[in-house]
């Protein structure tokens, strides 16, 4: 009969209903599955007891395919149809790849706007034909699909997928379209330090901010994440989807070709000592230095001793990469060093040493290495699946999620005003009073912006709405509260309302609908690289801004009490307003300053004058005859 | 009237309940679903109801609601593997058929 596993109290399944579901770390050297069994997250292991699938997929003349162990013993034999790294080629075209010269693959670009999801997208030529980054990592999950299936006795109704924080929407759709291919229902995409962190969070429940340090076989993450009441907020994320152990491996191999003056080695060759440098990193995890020894199909004889102190020396500026985008996720999550309750270690180059050492160093303090690196994403994700599998209840807890880019108004002079600044966490609310420009103002336009420029025209339009219904009054006078709303799925909503008589106008959006993690990564270094111009820009129109006002405010006053003044006041104040409105479209916002100022000077006895006679129209009937005296 | 688990079944939910980190022992109990009329219930249990009939079996709290005992009376549980797959096990003697995965079965 079936094996039965426990269930929580009250989920027992019904007969043949078990939703089997499991997490899968897709991992650039290496994949796992693990599951939730009788209520604890287990890795699943092989026939032979072997956690870890090497994320190698090998093609032969006859179209069979091998994964794993097998296909890596035979990288170096036949590395052009032996595929390593598959991850780092997920989404990506040729263009995105550099170093491709240094790679053993032959490459072939997907002509764009063939129509089809891939175009574009690099592919790779093997013996057994053209194959898709896709249909290699499908290869790597059915093999996984297919253990987990063995060892649960049943079909998996889904399975939650682990990605790099910073991995782009082509990139997750590639992943997805690889699930799909390998007949997986992919119950979500996740965040691999999110994953880390809820494998740590509930078996230690410990509350506090963290950080996720992972740093994999191709991937760095880092991502600021506060873990209280088994709330997992994710406060910033940070990362570079180029760097990872592989590129420790790089520099063990240039080391080596350097030292033996060997130069362009054959496809195989590479291959050979890229699997040397491997075990070597490894080597030095646990002993003071290594010998490589390797015969390289030319002849030459490749034999060094290599010692932890120089492999320290030749990959520190690695080191110093990781902790540069550590420190940015720092800073946009306005946290410093202290603030950091604990440090989680994850992906198997955090093994070295080294790294431990720079990270702890950097915090001052130990990280936290109590689960294995190599498991804790597969081990978090594997929890996540459960839970979305419907099989646990009651204590349900939320993910939430950061907004990528600041979400404000339009202002007068076409400013962007933010009210959510980038990087906040969701849910969340903020409200702000803005006013009326013009006297017996009735309505206003609302134009909700996303980005970080100071300038509407920079940033993305999300929507138009209008506020109709202010009562006439003076400009300035009306207080309209926006008030911007995200909810848990992203979801925006703006609402718009005056104070004192109530009206109101809403609207609802989407904001990230449409904008892909590229082009928010963009219209973030945009914002950073044009910082000095924004500046400019923004003085420039709120000038622009003030001397409008100023001209329409003397205007208006000249209408109505021009008898006050005398032909050369009137004369001076006209040419002083002809000077502004010259300058109006200077793009030197000192000059408008200066006429504005020169304006706003020779009215000041036109303002008293104004002030004296709506004092005595105020005071009239009272003594007015002694007023006039005066 | 009892029911009792193997002692690798009982080192099994030992360290399950550790790792959960709460539970008092285990419910067993039956329900009435599946193609051959029962289906068996397997659950951590955090608080015993007051009709509960307790047993103890190697160190394990076995709670059983009245109603299902009649159904399980004298079973052993036990833990197993078969291939990659491991779980427990009901040596229920009160089994007349079962169908052919054994998940659901008739008294």
């Amino acid at each position: 009969m079936a094996l039965l596993q426990i269930s929580e109290p009250g989920l027992s399944t019904a007969p043949h209903q078990h939703r089997l579901a499991v997490g899968i770390d897709l991992g650039t050297t290496n994949s796992l599955v693990a599951t939730v069994r009788n209520g604890i997250s287990v890795v699943l292991n092989d026939e032979n007891g072997r956690a870890l699938l090497p994320s190698v997929v090998r093609y032969a003349a006859d179209g069979s395919v091998t994964v794993g162990e097998a296909a890596q013993a035979a990288q170096s034999d036949d590395p052009a149809n032996t595929i390593v790294s598959v991850k780092r080629f997920m989404g990506r075209s040729l263009a995105d790849i550099g170093e491709i010269s240094r790679m053993p693959y032959r490459f072939a670009d997907t002509p764009a706007g063939e129509g089809s999801k891939q175009a574009g997208m690099l592919q790779l030529r093997t013996v057994a034909g053209v194959k898709s980054p896709v249909e290699v990592s499908a290869e790597i999950l059915k093999v996984l699909r297919s253990r987990a299936e063995d060892a649960l006795g049943g079909e998996l109704v889904g399975a939650v997928i682990t990605v790099p924080a910073y991995f782009d929407d082509a990139q997750r759709q590639a992943t997805k379209d690889a699930a799909r291919l390998a007949g997986l229902n992919v119950l979500r995409l996740l965040n691999e330090p999110t994953a880390a962190a809820i494998a740590y969070g509930l078996d230690n429940a410990a509350e506090g901010v963290y950080a996720v340090y992972d740093l994999g076989g191709g991937t760095f993450d880092i991502s600021i994440l506060r873990l209280s009441r088994g709330v997992f907020e994710v406060l910033s994320a940070n990362g570079d989807s180029a760097l990872g152990g592989d590129d420790f491996d790089q520099r063990i191999h240039c080391w080596l070709l350097e030292k033996n003056r060997l130069s362009a080695l054959n496809p195989q060759d590479t291959r050979l000592l890229l699997t040397h440098t491997r075990a070597a990193k490894e080597h030095l995890t646990e002993h003071g230095e290594t010998r490589i020894t390797a015969m390289l199909s030319t002849g030459e004889v490749v034999d060094n001793i290599l010692t932890r102190a120089e492999f320290q020396e030749m990959s520190q500026n690695l080191v110093q990469r990781t902790l540069q985008l550590m420190r940015r996720a720092l800073r946009d999550a306005k946290l410093g060093v202290a603030d950091i309750k604990g440090v989680v270690m994850v992906g198997g180059a955090t093994r070295m040493p080294q790294v431990q050492h720079a990270v702890g160093e950097f915090f001052g303090q130990t990280p936290l290495t109590n689960l294995d690196p190599d498991k804790v994403v597969v081990l978090g994700a594997a929890i996540q699946a459960n839970l979305l599998a419907g099989n646990r209840g009651g204590d349900e807890w939320l993910l939430l999620d950061v907004i990528p880019l600041s979400l404000g108004i339009e202002t007068m002079g076409g400013l962007a005003e933010k009210i959510i600044p980038r990087n906040s966490t969701i849910p969340t609310a903020r409200a702000q009073e803005f006013t009326t420009f013009k006297d017996g103002q009735t309505a206003m336009s609302i134009h909700v912006v996303q980005g970080e420029r100071e300038l509407v025209s920079d940033c993305r339009s999300l929507a138009k709405f209008e506020l109709r219904g202010i009562p006439a009054m003076v400009a300035g006078a009306a207080r309209i509260r926006v008030t911007f709303q995200v909810d848990a799925d992203g979801l925006l909503n703006v609402s718009a309302r005056e104070m004192g008589s109530g009206v109101e106008a809403a609207i609802t959006v989407k904001p990230s609908y449409g904008l892909s993690d590229a082009e928010i990564t963009r219209m973030l270094q945009d914002s950073t690289q044009h910082a000095q111009d924004d500046m400019q820009a923004r003085a420039l129109r709120e000038q622009q801004t003030e001397a409008q006002q100023l001209l329409e405010a003397v205007q208006h006053a000249l209408e109505q009490d021009g008898e006050l003044l005398d032909q050369a006041m009137r004369a001076k104040i006209e040419t002083r307003m002809g000077a502004l409105r010259d300058t109006l479209s200077s793009s030197d916002h000192l000059t408008i300053r200066r006429a504005t100022t020169a304006l706003n000077d020779s009215t000041v006895s036109f303002a008293q004058k104004r002030m004296d006679k709506s004092v005595a129209s105020a005071l009239s009937g009272k003594n007015i005859s002694e007023l006039e005296d005066k | 009237m009892a029911i009792s688990l193997t002692e690798n079944a009982a080192k099994h939910v030992q360290n399950f309940i550790a790792k959960r980190g709460s539970g008092i022992g285990l419910r067993i109990g039956v329900r009435t679903s599946g193609c051959s009329g029962m289906a068996y219930k397997l659950e951590f249990a955090d608080e015993a109801c007051s009709d509960d009939l307790q047993f103890s079996s190697n160190g394990v709290t076995l709670l059983v609601d009245p109603k299902s005992l009649p159904y399980i009376d004298g079973m052993q549980l036990d833990y197993t593997r078969e291939g990659l797959n491991e779980g427990f096990r009901f040596n229920n003697p009160n089994v007349k058929n079962q169908c052919g995965c054994g998940e659901s079965f008739g008294v």
